[in-house]
């Protein structure tokens, strides 16, 4: 996070966003940010823990991400490198529209290079490329409430987090095993943060919850519709809960990315025809095009220089 | 506290506003002891029991317990930690409506285990082979362990409650009006149950009930409220057969409909 002052010195050189726009930069005025920042700072000295935050109108609809987009509007400098991505990809509507948003409002640079980013919105992946120190991952999260669907009652949810009451969690978990035979739950799979609080990680794949856990990089939830800001610091753990004879597991594939061979990845199912065509290629789209980049090659692509099995 | 009893109550008192709910309530209850307390309706039972079970704060009053360490802890300055875990580890509820003791969206299965879960068990064999012995003793079909309540007959909800209590162990059970709304047959089975594990596993129970044939059958002492006092208590069989106020009389001789 850069400093108010920063933000706001560095912001008028550039000019771009102010003078063109008549926007402050980045679009939310600075008292707003800082009440945003304030609810970030507490969110990230617990863990895990939902703080209540005034979320404001923001000039797209809720389903957006404006949780996310305030966020980021909060934390962003004038140095900042921006990602945007939904589900893996660069280049969606809402991604595409959120990058654009930025980079007129604050006049920030743009990049679809994780490595590259200093700050990295998303709705739904956590990018393949480890993360390191210094970058900040900013969630996009519809429910921020793991517990709402078992208990309705928001004052009651409230005491549950209060004292740790954690039971029912695991009361769901029990009736996917019960169901199903294995815990069913894929998207926004729940974790145990720093050993205290559960926390919602948003639509995320759960293949991604163990590249939450003692992350270098800061990471950041907001939801706009419900008003709730949540972090988890670098190098915390985050825990998916399970049971000692259901350990958790991540979704594994069978074959690797048609594209560019990738194995260890999430992968998207690609309909290539009406006849039962389909590939499945990275869901990271960044991730996918420096592997090709690099030289790796699928087999949708063999054939074509540089194959993978062709260094003989 | 007198030597050796699990819980006293002392001067209880629950005031809707101007209105009272019940008045100077005082007993004591002593482990594996059935204590049932009668009288007609809006006599004060369910405001006592709310009071005992901690869900409302008397407005004047205290509770003792002695916690399963022997220490005695007063109820009304416990945390709401502490309190909460007692509740759900030491203490149960069995209620008249079962669908407020349920969860009705949730399996039997799960309806059984989540206290073991509350509690940190981990292992889902474990707290599934905890629920299957826990419905075979409350004498529903293990094969049924899947099915939710909503898919239950009255008295199968009742004798899931049961189970769902029962499956930490407590010592104190408190029960209002377990068998009330069930047919007579499926009634008298109840009662057979209850009485059958509260004799097992040595409950204390404090059983709610405007029913004198239930008293009689389970309880050991019976207390008699009218206006939200007590007035008569003692040894179940003596006031029931020789009640010596006149209210408890008219109630035993069933003039007053309960
Ligand atoms: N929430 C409340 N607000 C105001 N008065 C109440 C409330 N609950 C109970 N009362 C009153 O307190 C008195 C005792 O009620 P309570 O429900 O404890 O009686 P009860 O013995 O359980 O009756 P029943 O056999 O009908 O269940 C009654 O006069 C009742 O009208
Ligand atoms: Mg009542």
């Amino acid at each position: 996070m850069s400093a108010e002052t920063t933000i706001e010195t560095a912001g008028a050189p550039r000019g771009a966003a102010d003078a063109a726009t008549g926007y402050n930069f980045a679009y939310l005025d600075e008292q707003t940010k800082r009440m945003i920042r304030r609810a970030i700072l507490k969110g990230i000295a617990i863990p895990g823990y939902q703080v209540p935050f005034a979320s404001r109108e923001m000039p797209m609809p809720y389903g957006w991400g404006t949780g996310g987009v305030q966020v980021t509007a909060s934390v962003i400098g004038p140095d900042d490198v921006l990602k945007v991505i939904d589900q893996g990809s660069d280049d969606t509507t809402n991604a595409v529209s959120i990058r654009k948003f930025f980079a007129r409002t604050a006049g920030v640079a743009t990049t679809t290079h994780t490595a590259e980013a200093t700050m990295i919105q998303t709705r739904h992946r956590i990018p393949e490329a480890p993360l390191r120190e210094g970058q900040i991952l900013v969630y996009q999260v519809p429910i921020p409430e793991p517990l709402r669907l078992l208990e309705p009652r928001e004052t009651e949810t409230r005491t549950l987090h209060a004292l740790a009451e954690y039971g029912v969690m695991h009361v769901k978990l029990y009736e996917d095993i019960a169901q199903h035979g294995h815990i069913a739950k894929t998207y926004d799979y729940p974790v145990e943060v720093n050993g205290r609080y559960v926390m919602a990680p948003s639509p995320t794949p759960k293949f991604d919850n163990p590249k939450m856990e003692m992350s270098p990089a800061l990471q950041l939830f907001g939801a706009g519709r419900e008003q709730r800001i949540y972090a988890v610091p670098p190098y915390t753990r985050v825990r998916s809960l399970d049971f000692e004879d259901h350990p958790f597991t991540i979704q594994r594939f069978a074959e690797p990315c048609a594209l560019c061979a990738a194995t260890g990845v999430y992968l998207d199912e690609v309909v290539l025809d009406d006849r039962g065509g389909r590939m499945f290629v990275c869901s990271d789209s960044d991730h996918c095009e420096e592997r090709r980049a690099a030289g790796h090659r699928g087999t949708m692509l063999a054939g074509a220089a540089g194959t993978e099995n062709d260094h003989a | 506290m007198r030597e050796g009893a699990l819980l006293e109550a002392r001067g209880l008192t629950k005031l809707y506003g101007p209105h009272v709910g019940c008045a100077d309530v005082s007993f004591d209850l002593f482990p594996g002891e059935v204590l049932a307390i009668v009288g007609e309706s809006g006599s004060g039972k369910s405001t006592l029991l709310s009071v005992l079970s901690t869900e409302m704060e008397p407005s004047d009053g205290a509770v003792s317990y002695r916690m399963r360490d022997g220490a005695v802890e007063s109820l009304f300055d416990l945390d709401e930690a502490r309190r909460r875990v007692l509740m759900r580890t030491d203490w149960g509820f069995i209620r008249q409506d079962a669908a407020q003791g349920l969860r009705m969206r949730v399996s039997a299965g799960g309806n059984v285990g989540e206290r073991l879960m509350a509690v940190g068990q981990r292992h889902y064999g474990k707290i599934r082979a905890s629920a299957e012995d826990w419905l075979a003793r409350v004498e529903i079909d293990v094969a049924r362990i899947d099915d939710k309540p909503t898919t239950f007959s009255g008295g199968m909800r009742q004798r899931l409650q049961i189970a769902r209590n029962l499956v930490t162990h407590p010592r104190l059970v408190l029960m209002d009006e377990p068998t009330s709304g069930l047919d007579v047959s499926v009634q008298a089975r109840l009662l057979d149950l209850i009485r059958g594990l509260v004799a097992e596993l040595g409950l204390a129970v404090i059983i709610v009930t405007h029913d004198l044939a239930v008293a009689r059958l389970l309880s050991h002492r019976i207390m008699v409220m009218r206006h939200g006092r007590v007035i008569e208590t003692g040894l179940t069989d003596q006031v029931l057969d020789d009640p010596h106020e006149p209210y408890t009389q008219l109630l035993v001789s069933s003039v007053l409909a309960a």
